[in-house]
């Protein structure tokens, strides 16, 4: 754990660095000199130039180094002598870097104790560089500042010059994410695509990629069609689900933006958010427990002997419950920005309220409602606990409600989560299921942002 | 005729104003319903989860009498005075001691009636008091899952009977199971507890929050006060708003090809938990601090920057510590959020089965939302009311949480 001992160093620095600057301004203060910046600019002035550089430094070199390690470690004798089946050496990798960095407790493959001592040496050696050259960096820096003194030395503006770099990174955050996500998911998908042809997975109807599971036949026999995952999917996030909300969550915001009494709605509006607020996982749960049996049976008492467990009908019918809240609060806020004057019109003309709120104050918000769906629709696709835990993983491609489908979500986490041989198609499955969710979400959301911010405009 | 035609067109209209009356009659009704269907959901979904929970929160004690001296167990009671004198207890053979003091009670069926927790019990009631060595005691110990089960619902006709029999010999009492607050997860549904998750998702929560709310308000500032409108600033606004919107399953797949597949960061431990979920929270925290801020009179501004301050002087000393309680309010919401969610954790590996509280944010751990989760997957029917009784404290945090944002709206936030 040298990196941390070169972190705590580089802060020192910048501490002293800063009293320093501190102390020397006000010298120059009771000198007699009038200084251009107050006293506590000049210390923060020295003790930015002193840690700014170097913890970047040390944030870039964290990983890299981490790499480097493996690298020679697998460069070594000892690693050079590991199985060169990738999981397994990945495995005996991680234990012995465990093993190296502190966790005391003997690995579970034997060959992870041998390869303890050349990661703590190629530790060693790697983060002896890092950190040495992160702490001559941060006294150059301080040197580099503390040798600018005199009362008219624009240390604020000098310091702001830092804060304005801070803040433009923090917002640069943003885009990198969105970046991280992008390479993320394509690279893996790529890796994908190399084994399983894209046509297969975008067209095929077959999805069973449990029959991948051995080494030796990666790729070959499981079949990665992915229309009946995409088709579970719309089916409980898109159909179901939206059937259920949009008329309660519209007729919600409508009752209360129009009709309800004040005190009533300021009541309301709180207990529909609560239906937002709560977790995802507790829906599901109660979905599997309370629900899914109840349509199983109405299922059976309506003569469908078929009536799964799982059924797309109670994942769909709680993840309606759950979109409620969002549906009537997006409506809620494009009803309220219809100006008074179209319904007072309205009002004038003899039509009643219901006449006027469907005649004139939905036409007029529909483009708001609109934007607020597709908003919906799309945190309906990428909603996981729900589904994981109440709809199936059989792969139907049936519009039967009482039947089991399965949906993208599902698959990601049963993919991932069993065991993590990290590059058979299996696994890499989950990324390229990851890169069409996160397309397709990003164009409903690209849309419906574009609908609503253009229609908020129209009225302002 | 003229007038019989005008009554005729009078009644007409009558008949029709009728209907739309009507009409707007049932559209008001409609919108009642659909208000009161969604509050009864809300109120289903509670009054289910309370209901199946709630018996979670106590568990049964059978009085067994225990003949420490006849039996096998070799304990040295000084041990037991000593500074380990729970490892000693835990190290001793009393799964034994039990068994054989529950038969001989209560008939060869109940060998088994007792389970982990007892045996924790049992151990704890001789640290307190070693002397129970050299006599014999009777004790209450909590029971098995089975029996547990039993005493609170239906269950198969062997534990029932067992449970009748303890009942008529006044042997079975109904407390609150402190252990369920106290204890982590275990593989006996009478033994597990919800400290370990509860401590897995602080740690989560505190580094998701040192990591997001710095980093968010930073960049709603600077979108807010300094951005000049360009492709560049529209690139950041965009990927801002779609990140908010993103699934959150896909924050998972990024933290596990980015922060376990390159950086090589422990599985399933708070940071890569926390680093996932401040990644998720940003977008809502910069949503939230971009409103606050816009929200701040302009004349603050001006009258700032007309005694001289600088432009950093003028946001940082006056604009944001107005627009703190608006900021806050979005992180609270953002946290309460990040505290519940699920799904990403699952894909960071935050899924396996971890019997110790976690003692740093590298150490494997459990979050509330996944051992809910994990719990639910569990056969064992003792788990169903560990389950509704997690996900009762879960719910709990998040009205906590909720109602501080409220809380804060309404006292802090002003109104220009």
């Amino acid at each position: 754990m040298s990196l941390a001992i070169a972190l705590a160093a580089v802060l020192a620095v910048a501490a002293a660095a800063g009293w320093l600057g501190y102390s020397r301004a006000r010298g120059l203060r009771t000198a007699g000199g009038r200084l251009h910046s107050l006293p506590v600019y000049h210390g923060a002035y020295a003790a930015l130039w002193a840690a700014l550089p170097a913890l970047l430094l040390l944030a870039v070199w964290a990983p890299v180094q981490s790499n480097l390690v493996d690298q020679a470690v697998l460069a070594s004798p000892e690693g050079r002598a590991l199985p060169t089946f990738a999981m397994q050496r990945d495995t005996i990798l991680a234990e012995a870097r465990g093993m190296a960095s502190g966790g005391g407790e003997a690995g579970f493959n034997p060959e992870s104790a041998s390869l303890v001592p050349r990661f703590a040496e190629a530790q060693g050696r790697y983060s002896m560089v890092g950190g040495a050259v992160a702490i001559l960096f941060a006294l150059g820096a301080a040197g580099f500042a503390l040798r600018r003194r005199s009362p008219q030395f624009r240390a604020r503006t000098g310091v702001e010059r830092w804060l304005m770099a801070v803040l433009i990174a923090a917002s640069l955050i943003a885009v990198l994410t969105t970046l991280g996500i992008v390479l993320s998911l394509m690279f893996e998908s790529l890796r994908f695509f190399k084994l399983v042809p894209p046509g297969d997975f975008l067209f095929g109807t077959q999805w069973s990629p449990q029959t991948a599971m051995r080494a030796d036949q990666a790729g070959s026999s499981g079949a990665f069609g992915s229309v009946p995952l995409f088709w579970g999917t719309i089916f409980i996030g898109a159909i179901i689900a939206m059937i259920v909300a949009i008329p309660l969550g519209l007729m919600s915001a409508i009752y209360l933006t129009q009709y309800a009494h004040p005190r009533v709605r300021s009541w309301m509006k709180p207990i529909l958010e609560i239906l937002a607020g709560v977790p995802t996982v507790v829906y599901g749960y109660f979905a599997a427990l309370t629900v899914a049996p109840v349509v199983r049976d109405l299922g059976i008492s309506l003569g469908i002997t078929s009536a799964s467990s799982e059924s797309a009908l109670a994942a769909g019918l709680v993840m309606g419950i759950m979109i409620i809240p969002f549906i009537s609060s997006m409506s809620d806020d494009s009803i309220a920005a219809v100006p008074q004057d179209m319904r007072d019109g309205s009002l004038a003309m003899g039509a009643t309220k219901s006449e006027t709120i469907r005649k004139v104050v939905l036409p007029a918000a529909l483009p708001g409602v609109v934007g607020g769906v597709l908003l919906a629709v799309s945190r309906a696709i990428g909603e996981t606990m729900i589904v994981v835990m109440a709809a199936g993983l059989a792969a139907n491609l049936t519009a039967n409600p009482f039947a089991s489908v399965t949906t993208v979500t599902t698959q990601i986490v049963q993919l991932l989560t069993g065991d993590q041989e990290f590059d058979s198609a299996k696994t890499l499955a989950a990324f390229a299921l990851g890169l069409a969710l996160f397309l397709i979400t990003l164009v409903l959301n690209l849309i419906a942002l574009t609908v609503v911010r253009r229609y908020r405009e129209a009225y302002e | 005729m003229n007038r019989a035609g005008s009554a005729k067109r009078a009644g007409g209209s009558d008949a029709r104003l009728k209907r739309r009356y009507a009409a707007e009659r049932r559209f008001r009704l409609a919108g009642l319903f659909a208000v009161g269907l969604s509050a009864a959901f809300l109120a289903f979904l509670l009054f289910t989860m309370a209901w199946k929970g709630l018996s979670g929160f106590t568990h049964f004690e059978a009085a067994v009498p225990v003949d420490f001296p006849r039996s096998d167990l070799i304990l040295d009671p000084a041990a037991l005075r000593g500074p380990d004198a729970q490892d000693v207890a835990a190290a001793a053979d009393l799964e034994s001691v039990v068994t054989q003091a529950a038969s001989a009670a209560y008939g060869d069926e109940a060998a088994e009636m007792f389970g982990t927790a007892a045996l924790r019990s049992l151990g704890r009631q001789l640290v307190a008091d070693p002397e129970l060595l050299s006599r014999r005691a009777t004790l209450w110990l909590p029971v098995g899952s089975a029996i547990d089960v039993a005493a609170k619902q239906d269950s198969d006709a062997a534990s029932e009977r067992l449970v009748d029999r303890l009942e008529s010999r006044d042997a079975l009492r109904r407390t609150i199971n402190t252990d369920f607050l106290m204890e982590s997860d275990a593989t006996d549904p009478s033994a597990v507890g919800i400290w370990g998750a509860l401590k897995g998702s602080f740690l989560t929560i505190v580094v998701t929050i040192l990591l997001a709310f710095p980093v968010g308000v930073l960049a709603a500032v600077y979108l807010e006060e300094f951005a000049s409108r360009n492709r560049w600033t529209d690139a950041i606004e965009v990927s801002i708003n779609n990140l908010a919107a993103v699934p959150s399953i896909i924050f998972g797949l990024l933290g596990l090809a980015v922060f376990l597949n390159f950086m090589h960061l422990p599985r399933s431990a708070p940071l890569v938990g926390g680093l996932t979920l401040a990644l998720m929270t940003m977008p809502v925290i910069v949503i939230a601090g971009r409103n606050a801020i816009k929200s701040v009179p302009p004349s603050i501004r001006d009258a700032a920057l007309g005694v001289g301050a600088s432009k950093m002087q003028v946001v940082f000393h006056h604009v944001l510590p107005l627009a703190l309680p608006g900021i806050l309010t979005g992180t609270i919401i953002g946290m309460a959020r990040a505290l519940g969610e699920t799904a990403p954790l699952l894909m960071i590996g935050m899924r396996a089965f971890i019997a110790a509280p976690p003692n740093g944010i590298t150490e494997p751990s459990s979050v509330l939302p996944v051992q809910i989760f994990l719990w639910s997957d569990e056969v064992n029917r003792g788990f169903v009311e560990k389950t509704s009784a997690a996900i009762i404290v879960l719910l709990l945090f998040m009205l906590v949480m909720n109602g501080l944002a409220i809380y804060l709206r309404n006292r802090f936030e002003r109104r220009w």
